[in-house]
């Protein structure tokens, strides 16, 4: 990141010393952290998420904050395990991916050659077929998945967009003055593609991460929408499922099927923030002028 | 024409490796998709006769021949267009449902992608031309509506627009009870004001990514020097910006449309489900309670093969508007 901050720092003298701190990047830790945190300690709180209680599709009250399912049963409790359940697939789904993508990707750039050429031709491949229907097969033929076979299945779709993107950044790379010094100064292959290539990856990593961890909590939501994740109360996207199923919409218990929705597109922008953040330092042209 | 013969060859091997995956899932993963139905069935309270199995068998192509000779097989049937019956509608061929429902969503996905794309790029051209500006101001509103789960995006649009303003219809594809379907302007304003909902929810949730990365390049591009050449000759802005800056920044939104269209698919379908829409995304629903594999695989084929057609066309129009890609 020095080799990309430098030449902005010289390029206005007189101005002070900008730190490479964003709002943005602050903003969307908190909404992750705050996330993380109801997911690891909410469900020790909660109550049981599935105790069955007498009352039914209750509005929100001081008893049960978000009201109650059709079954009585309380959904804030509900929603605390669901966030552990999403954020669970999510970064399952984000580290795996990421590290695929980055086998692929730095492997098939800095080796060059018919290597190179099938990894690019595999992960184009997969980036255009639709991932969602692939999804819906494969979870479908699977049928006693769980969540485990559930992230393996998403990260089959989810890898090949970052690999991409690190294999362009690779290239870009491979051919900088000090990786040709490295080279030639008698390093191994591996020891420049971990010492010398990888760290300098590390900004782009973390946005692919992140992106992957955004696509791993929506196709799981949505997979599990569709009532294909096994049926448990495990993810937002299945308490959607079941409020979907209990005509929760036409009855008006806005309580039951808008929190879990909401934490998802609360949570998403979150990570795009952090991804935008990492932008902005990345490439100083993207932040605005007035800030 | 190296790139046009490139991009030919780049699709043929992907729509091979779509049924080449279409055909080894169901066998690596059980070995025998004709076991599975069967197991279903059985599960479900419905077991099947023993002389359902030898019909399913042919019509999944599962035999005791080597694998080479049911791939062949099965792409010979492909290619005569024979996917077999559908489980939920039988004895209606896949063919025949895909058909019935590929219109609709053809038509859906059609109108909110031209929608999403002009709207997209003209308010991303408008917020880099005019940087801190208001259209600017909005980016960061279009970071959380473009986090929102289509299909959540549609229960609210449904439950807020639907049924508490009654503004628009609650599901279908059109009125079902009250208009013929036909070439009447009854029907086409049925279908229009149907469809309105589930073309909202696409529009909403997919512009923001158009318009980040239009308004990035514009800003990128507008540092360029012939911008600033272009300026400086007294150019009129709106020429500037047009034909100078949005022309080139307009490229790399062209090329990430295989990307933009495989996400909207993907949230389509999970669309239609919540509107009831007659289209593919619905049918694909069916099949799945249904256990009906053939209906799922034959989905799963003609969505690969619409998506793979349109990136191969918007490659093209690439070639045609990036005289560059031509020589490369």
């Amino acid at each position: 990141m020095t080799a990309v901050t430098a030449p902005a720092v010289t390029a206005e003298p007189a101005g002070p010393r900008r730190p490479l701190r964003s709002g943005k990047l602050i903003a969307g830790l908190a909404v992750a952290g705050f996330f993380v945190l109801a997911g690891v300690l909410g469900p020790l709180f909660a109550g049981d998420p599935e105790e069955i209680g007498y009352e039914r599709l209750m509005p929100p009250s001081a008893g049960h904050w978000l009201g109650t399912t059709n079954t009585g049963q309380d959904v804030l409790a509900q929603l605390l395990v669901a966030t552990r359940g999403s954020l669970t697939i999510g970064v399952v789904v984000g580290v795996l991916a990421t590290v695929i993508s980055l086998l692929v990707g730095v492997l098939g750039a800095y080796l060059g050659g018919w290597l190179d050429e099938g990894f690019s031709l595999l992960s184009n491949v997969f980036l255009v077929i639709p991932g969602l229907p692939l999804v819906i097969l494969i979870t479908d033929y699977l049928e006693t998945g769980g969540p485990v076979a559930l992230a393996l299945t998403i990260t089959i779709t989810s890898w090949a967009g970052p690999a991409r993107v690190i294999r362009a950044q690779t290239l870009s790379l491979r051919g900088r003055d000090y990786v040709d010094a490295a080279r030639v100064s008698g390093e191994r292959g591996w020891r420049i593609m971990v010492f010398e290539i990888l760290p300098n990856l590390v900004p782009i990593i973390a946005a692919q991460l992140v992106f992957a961890v955004i696509g791993g909590i929506l196709l799981d939501a949505a997979l599990s929408f569709l009532g294909l994740a096994g049926g448990s109360a495990g993810s937002w996207g299945s308490m959607l499922y079941f409020a979907q199923n209990a005509s929760a919409l036409s009855t008006g218990a806005w309580w039951w099927f808008v929190p879990p929705g909401l934490c998802i597109a609360v949570l998403g922008a979150g990570l795009s923030l952090i991804n935008f953040g990492i932008d902005e330092i990345i490439d100083p042209r993207l932040r605005r002028a007035t800030s | 024409m190296g790139y046009l013969r490139r991009k030919i060859v780049f699709y043929a091997v992907a729509l091979w490796a779509a049924v080449t995956l279409n055909f080894a899932i169901p066998r690596l993963i059980k070995g025998n998709p004709v076991d599975i139905m069967l197991a279903r069935a059985a599960q479900g309270g419905q077991p099947m006769p023993a002389e359902a199995r030898h019909a399913l068998e042919l019509q999944f192509g599962v035999s005791d021949d080597p694998l080479w000779q049911q791939y062949l097989g099965y792409v010979g049937n492909l290619l005569h267009g024979r996917l077999g019956l559908s489980v939920t509608y039988y004895p209606t061929p896949v063919s025949t449902v895909i058909a019935q429902s590929l219109p609709w969503t053809l038509g859906l996905a059609g109108v909110a992608l031209l929608v999403t794309v002009v709207l997209g790029l003209g308010l991303g051209m408008l917020a880099g031309w005019r940087r801190g500006g208001a259209v600017d101001a909005l980016i960061p509103a279009t970071t959380f509506l473009a986090a929102i789960p289509y299909f959540w995006l549609a229960l609210i649009l449904l439950y807020v627009l639907g049924l508490g303003l009654g503004w628009f219809p609650l599901n279908g594809g059109y009125d079902y009870a009250g208009v013929q379907m036909g070439p009447t302007l009854a029907f086409a304003a049925s279908v229009a004001s149907h469809g309105a909902l589930p073309a909202l929810t696409v529009v909403a949730s997919s512009v923001a990514g158009w318009m980040l990365g239009m308004r990035n390049m514009m800003v990128s591009t507008m540092a360029e020097d012939y911008v600033v050449m272009a300026e400086a000759k007294g150019l009129s802005p709106r020429r500037v910006m047009l034909a100078y800056a949005a022309r080139n920044a307009v490229l790399p939104s062209v090329a990430g449309f295989a990307i933009s269209l495989g996400f909207v698919v993907s949230g389509l379908l999970a669309t239609e489900v919540v509107f009831a829409y007659p289209g593919i995304g619905f049918a694909l629903l069916q099949g799945v309670q249904n256990a009906d594999y053939p209906l799922m695989q034959g989905i799963f084929l003609i969505i690969s093969l619409a998506v793979l057609g349109a990136n191969l066309l918007v490659d093209l129009l690439y070639g045609v508007i990036d005289p560059r890609t031509r020589k490369a």
